[in-house]
């Protein structure tokens, strides 16, 4: 629980980013959510073993993070949150696949750590085009983009609304933890006696707020409809970004770029 | 820890992926057709309120350590299995996009393992049925434990699957079965307690909650689930026994063909048709229907004319290595040109002001 100030940070951090005005945030964000479903797409289907043809996709999170403004300490945090997923259990590939996979200067290199590495990098490219995604697109406009889609409004009502009082909850919950900790001082967590009581207060609490916010949103005319303000169609720039990327990426994914580029230096050189 | 993207293959991601927009669409279908309106701030609600407790940290007496709350089965249990479905996935989706913690290609895994498994096979099958009596203390402690240790057993049971089909990782399937299964189970045993502790409370301080809910299922929705039950049933008998007896000689088609053409299957013309049979190789996780086995991959490689992927040469080494830290020297010096760029940007806008 004392990690909530960091995460609403966190959280506050990236969505206002969103609100930056660069040439990047101007694209449709269906443009951008398209993009970064293909570029997953394509990151995770690399052979295992292919180290190399997976680098050129480098370019993508480099290339939105310098255009979009997004500062490296805000993608920094997720990625370590995750790596010891990965490298929990991508480690274990060295040690199982000892197959050899690659020789150079007569150092033999097995499978198990090429795939390891492989795990490693696609695992950053794709938490940085997730974390990118919102960064230049923003939560409101991401479910826009989702609503363009045909997304049913249900689903896209009740995710906004989550998003939203994940702020006040996480607020209200901060403030339910001081109180705790006040009474009952030097625990490291939620002692069992309380397991029931207190998260079920912070229930009831949820729950006596949502019916309060029925009731406002009833007063405000709300029908169970949806209106994100206005329809964005798209423009010949959106559709643009989106081929422009789809064409590198694929081609990426069909032809192995930087050993086309180190076979025309090497035999530029010789 | 939800399942990252990069321990996924394209082909499970998919199939996952479609799996819960199917259930998904479901769901929105069945919340539809008996929806006053209350219900969706509820549900958002609801789930920021699981998006927070999922941070407690519920210390474990004696241990020193402590758990977390999954809490698919809570909201399962307070709104019902589709609106608990549906409000697990957002939570999940709030997760994959600010925290990255599970992946958006991997999300149809993770709404599938922990919304899928609580809240239409622990809840149903395993919670309401202890609760059918009536609620007292025990019921509900014996029920919440034995509905969570369940249900997340199923859901790491459903990691294991998806990360073994997707032939990314290397570790086998008994090792990995044998990793993960015992530590869900503590996981389990304090979600149960924990969602016995809550539900407990809820009962004593505010029974007409979990009266609503358990009113609003047993009205119309019995006959359909046995339906669906019944269908998994034979689906399950038919796929898993059945194909035992499957037949060995050639289908209705490949007998055609070889009576017309002389082969069982036509050679693909060049062009798209390749690519895409190649893809589909590639991509394919049950091809002929079985695991992709080694011991059918060192079969077909003595078969195969062309060189070991990847070519072992120094020649080809070398330009690779060249050509990749090119590669990465080009990316990072693009980054580095535009924010040069930028910053003059602004330097000219703020001494135009």
């Amino acid at each position: 629980m004392s990690n909530i100030s960091n995460t609403l940070y966190n959280m506050h951090a990236l969505d206002e980013h969103a609100d930056t005005k660069t040439m990047l945030h101007s694209i449709h964000p269906v443009s951008k959510l398209l993009v970064t479903m293909v570029f997953l797409l394509v990151v995770v289907s690399f052979h295992k073993y292919d180290l190399s043809g997976l680098l050129p996709l480098v370019f993508y999170p480099l290339v939105v993070s310098s255009l979009g403004d997004v500062p490296f300490r805000l993608l920094f945090k997720p990625m370590l949150l995750t790596a010891p997923l990965l490298v929990g259990i991508g480690i274990f590939n060295p040690i199982l696949d000892q197959s050899i996979a690659v020789v150079f200067c007569s150092v033999s290199i097995s499978g198990g750590w090429l795939s390891f590495l492989s795990i490693l990098l696609k695992g950053g490219l794709t938490i940085l085009a997730a974390l990118l995604l919102l960064a230049t697109t923003g939560m409101d406009r991401i479910a826009f983009a989702l609503r363009m889609l045909y997304v049913p409004r249900l689903f896209v009502l009740q995710l906004l609304l989550t998003y939203r009082y994940i702020y006040v909850l996480l607020e209200e919950f901060g403030r339910i933890w001081n109180g705790y900790l006040l009474r009952a001082p030097g625990q490291q967590g939620v002692g069992w006696q309380v397991w029931g009581s207190l998260t079920g207060n912070m229930l009831l609490r949820s729950m006596d707020r949502a019916q309060r916010v029925y009731e406002a949103m009833r007063l405000r005319g709300f029908e169970g409809e949806y209106h994100p303000g206005g329809t964005r169609p798209l423009t010949l720039a959106d559709i643009g970004y989106m081929a422009g990327w789809v064409l590198f990426f694929t081609t990426a994914r069909y032809y192995n770029l930087p050993a086309l580029l180190g076979q025309l230096v090497t035999g530029g050189i010789s | 820890m939800h399942m990252a993207d990069a321990l996924i293959s394209p082909a499970v991601g998919g199939v996952m992926w479609a799996a819960t927009a199917g259930i998904a669409a479901y769901s929105i279908k069945k919340i539809q057709s008996d929806l006053d309106d209350k219900k969706i701030p509820l549900m958002g609600v609801m789930g920021a309120f699981i998006f927070a407790a999922q941070m407690i940290n519920f210390s474990i007496p004696g241990t020193g350590s402590s758990g977390h709350l999954g809490g698919g089965l809570i909201l399962a249990i307070l709104l019902g299995p589709y609106a608990g479905f549906l409000t697990m996935a957002s939570v999940l989706l709030v997760q994959a996009l600010f925290f990255a913690d599970g992946g958006l290609l991997a999300f149809g895994c993770n709404v599938f393992n922990l919304g899928f498994f609580p809240c239409f096979i622990a809840y149903p099958f395993i919670y309401k049925i202890i609760l059918n009596k009536g609620y007292t203390s025990g019921r509900i402690l014996f029920g919440a434990m034995l509905a969570a240790i369940l249900g997340l057993q199923m859901g790491a049971f459903g990691v294991v699957l998806e990360t073994v089909s997707s032939g990314i990782s290397e570790l086998p399937f008994r090792s990995f079965v044998m990793l993960m299964q015992p530590i869900h189970l503590a996981i389990g045993v304090v979600e149960g307690l924990v969602t016995a502790a809550v539900v407990t409370f809820v009962w004593q301080a505010r029974p007409e909650i979990l009266q609503k809910t358990a009113m609003g299922q047993a009205l119309g929705n019995l006959s359909i689930r046995k339906v669906i039950t019944g269908l998994a049933i034979v689906a399950l008998l038919t796929g898993g026994a059945l194909s035992w007896t499957a037949s060995t000689y050639p289908d209705g088609l490949e007998w055609s063909m070889a009576r017309t053409a002389g082969v069982e299957e036509l050679e693909l013309p060049q062009g798209l048709h390749q690519v895409m049979a190649a893809f589909q190789e590639k991509t394919a996780f049950l091809p002929d229907y079985s695991f992709r086995s080694a011991e059918s991959e060192e079969e077909t490689e003595p078969a195969a004319a062309e060189a070991p992927w990847p070519a072992v040469s120094a020649g080809t080494s070398v330009s690779g290595l060249v050509g990749g830290s090119l590669t990465l020297m080009l990316a990072a010096a693009t980054g580095i040109i535009i924010s040069v760029f930028k910053r003059k940007e602004k330097l000219a806008t703020i001494n135009k002001a």
